[in-house]
């Protein structure tokens, strides 16, 4: 009968109910969704890179280096140089090394220079190793593998030809127009920045860029795809490397011992740690974020204790009938407790399916625009907690008008004033 | 008449009443009633009419005095004691606006047998046989409650004050919202059926007309003098 009550006392006052619960779906909605997004946000962030234990790079800052090694942001300082490199990953500890040599585009997307110890290798998420959707790796000069999203955004297919740009603007002026590429093989999906990246070999970022200089094409001495072939294309320099230990223990000896190479300044980073480091300047906004939206579900929250209590003057004769029948002052309070506790459900779970519906449709885009990979489920051990503590907050609110109920009950009596 | 000594439904004595703010107060000598009298109160506003009534059902608490409803030791007992109490053994009548309007027909009238917290499926039976006594048919029972004339409305509240068998009935101007015809039908299915439940009846009113009905009438400056009621 309680249940019934509230029920119908709710559907009584639809009216109000209805955009009590428009307000708080949309701010519980808001609070579960940035909590999801951070916490996603969060995960596709810090999964980029798996299984490195180490990035070597030119002496710089650290989230310098991890930014343009592993996100493709920004630029390097300086390069290593190749007979460095080689000096390096002798080193009796180095399991694997993985070169990487940034500088060049294709509209838009960004070009690296790699060798195939990166297909097996690399890895993201959780260990996870990068597969082939389609094709294989590039084992001539002037093949490329595509990023997934490359590969769709730009509509290519395996077999076609492409061109890449010096620079690393969406409009380059400058063309390395006359050594075409092939597309050999596109990468699966991976919801890191590997998706939007055109992978070559070292040699062909040596063989594009043999007749420049300074950044230009050296007039007179333009060299075709065969001509290039035939000279020594072995790099003169990479941007960076990963490595990959056969110990962990030697995790901080060799970043000291790299840190500390004589031949070039070099700084040796733990992807891990650079990676909480960026997370947490990050973190202010995401923080920020989050404040603002429990402000808003407070706001919604009043807003609903608010037409409670203006209704509580309409509700005074139901009051007097509920008394007069026999229900205790206790009755009434806790039926306004459960007139709240049923609005703020009915709009969690409105909220989650609201939720969802949205994420559904913005997914591909999120994906799209911003290399964010958010996944659908919606309703996880966290977002259980929040559901806690709303609908702990909101029988704290109530207590107001359930209390105003109560006492009202006592003074007033049986009789009504209109 | 009885051959043992009842316990009268209504013994009161000394019964004293007035607000911590002071200036008015209601003091009651003595009054008794027995099992399914029938008492006729009748009483100017402001004269204390609406003190007695919540006294007697148990919702305000009196200062001083003895008051036994039914034998129970109403100035004795925890408001929540007298809750229960006025749920099992009151029923209560206002003047109008009796029913919650958001509930059904059959709803208003389950109300005060869930407060007496009695089996749900004997309840409804019961309602639905007191309903159509009281002359609203079956169509009638799961409508809202605002789709009903005042006069239907009034006789769902006595199925509602009835329902849970109560030693005591107390109406408080029920019949001021009704027009002659629907107050002479109301009082004559009222007092009928408080008497096949044998239930005692304590009408308040300023409408002199209504005194025909009863077997006993008092005046309220006549209680607060002690006369007794005959």
């Amino acid at each position: 009968m309680l249940m019934k009550l509230a029920r119908l006392s709710l559907w009584n006052r639809r009216g109000t109910v209805l955009m009590t619960w428009l307000s708080l779906t949309i701010s519980i909605a808001l609070l579960l969704g940035i909590d999801h997004l951070r916490t996603e946000a969060k995960n596709s962030f810090t999964s980029t890179v798996s299984g490195t234990d180490l990035i070597v790079g030119a002496r710089s800052g650290q989230l310098n280096l991890l930014l343009y090694s592993v996100f493709r942001i920004g630029n390097a300082t300086a390069n290593i140089s190749w007979p460095s490199y080689q000096r390096i990953i002798k080193h009796p500890q180095i399991d694997w090394a993985i070169p990487i040599s940034l500088g060049d585009s294709h509209r838009g997307y960004r070009v690296m220079g790699t060798n195939t110890d990166y297909f097996s290798h690399y890895r993201y998420a959780n260990s996870q190793p990068l597969v082939l959707a389609q094709g294989k790796a590039f084992e001539q000069v002037f093949d490329t593998v595509l990023g997934a999203e490359v590969a769709q955004k730009l509509g290519y297919k395996l077999n076609e030809q492409i061109e890449l740009s010096h620079g690393v603007g969406a409009v380059s002026f400058s063309q390395h127009k006359d050594k075409p590429f092939t597309v050999v093989g596109i990468l699966a999906r991976t919801g890191t920045p590997v998706d939007q990246t055109v992978h070559v070999s070292l040699q062909a970022i040596e063989a594009i860029h043999l007749d420049w200089q300074q950044g230009a094409p050296i007039p007179g001495r333009q060299l075709t795809s065969e001509q290039t072939l035939a000279q020594d294309l072995t790099p003169k320099s990479i941007t960076a490397f990963m490595v990959g230990l056969k110990s962990r223990m030697a995790t901080f000896t060799l970043q000291r011992q790299i840190n500390e190479f004589k031949n070039e300044p070099l700084t040796a980073i733990l992807p891990g740690v650079a990676l909480a480091e960026l997370w947490q300047m990050l973190g202010m906004v995401e923080n920020l974020l989050l404040l603002i939206s429990l402000l808003v579900l407070l706001a919604a929250l009043v807003g609903m204790i608010t037409t409670l209590l203006a209704s509580m003057k309409e509700r005074q004769r139901e009051m007097a009938i509920l008394r007069a029948a026999g229900a205790h002052p206790w009755y009434l309070f806790v039926l306004i407790q459960l007139e709240v506790l049923l609005v703020t459900l009915l709009s969690m779970l409105s909220a989650a399916a609201l939720l969802f519906i949205s994420l559904y449709l913005l997914q591909d885009k999120l994906a799209a625009d911003f290399g964010l990979f958010i996944s659908l489920q919606v309703v996880k051990l966290t977002s259980l907690y929040w559901a806690g503590a709303i609908l702990l907050l909101s029988a704290v609110l109530a207590t107001i008008p359930g209390v105003l109920a109560y006492r009202k009950a006592l003074a007033d009596g049986l009789t009504i004033r209109l | 008449m009885t051959d043992k000594p009842k316990i009268p439904a209504i013994d009161l004595k000394q019964l004293q009443f007035y607000y911590q703010s002071g200036g008015w107060q209601l003091h009651l000598p003595e009054l008794t009633l027995h099992c399914g009298q029938h008492l006729f109160v009748r009483g100017a506003s402001g004269s204390g009419k609406t003190t007695l009534l919540n006294l007697l059902c148990g919702i305000t608490r009196p200062v001083s005095g003895e008051l036994y409803v039914n034998g129970q030791p109403l100035h004795q007992l925890s408001s929540s004691a007298r809750d229960s109490l006025r749920a099992k053994h009151i029923g209560v009548v206002f003047q109008q606006l009796n029913l919650i309007p958001y509930l059904s027909v059959l709803d208003n009238a389950l109300l005060s047998s869930h407060f007496a917290g009695q089996n749900k499926t004997d309840s409804v039976s019961r309602a639905k046989t007191l309903l159509q006594r009281l002359g609203l048919q079956q169509d009638l029972w799961h409508k809202p409650a605002t789709n009903l004339s005042v006069g239907q409305q009034q006789r769902v509240a006595i199925a509602r004050a009835l329902l849970p068998k109560p030693t005591l009935l107390i109406a408080d101007e029920p019949t001021s919202a009704l027009d002659s015809d629907n107050r002479d039908a109301f009082m004559r299915v009222m007092l009928a059926e408080a008497d096949a439940n044998g239930c005692t009846v304590i009408f308040v009113s300023h409408d002199q007309s209504l005194t025909q009905y009863f077997h006993y009438q008092l005046d309220m400056q006549q209680l607060v003098k002690g006369v007794q009621p005959c």
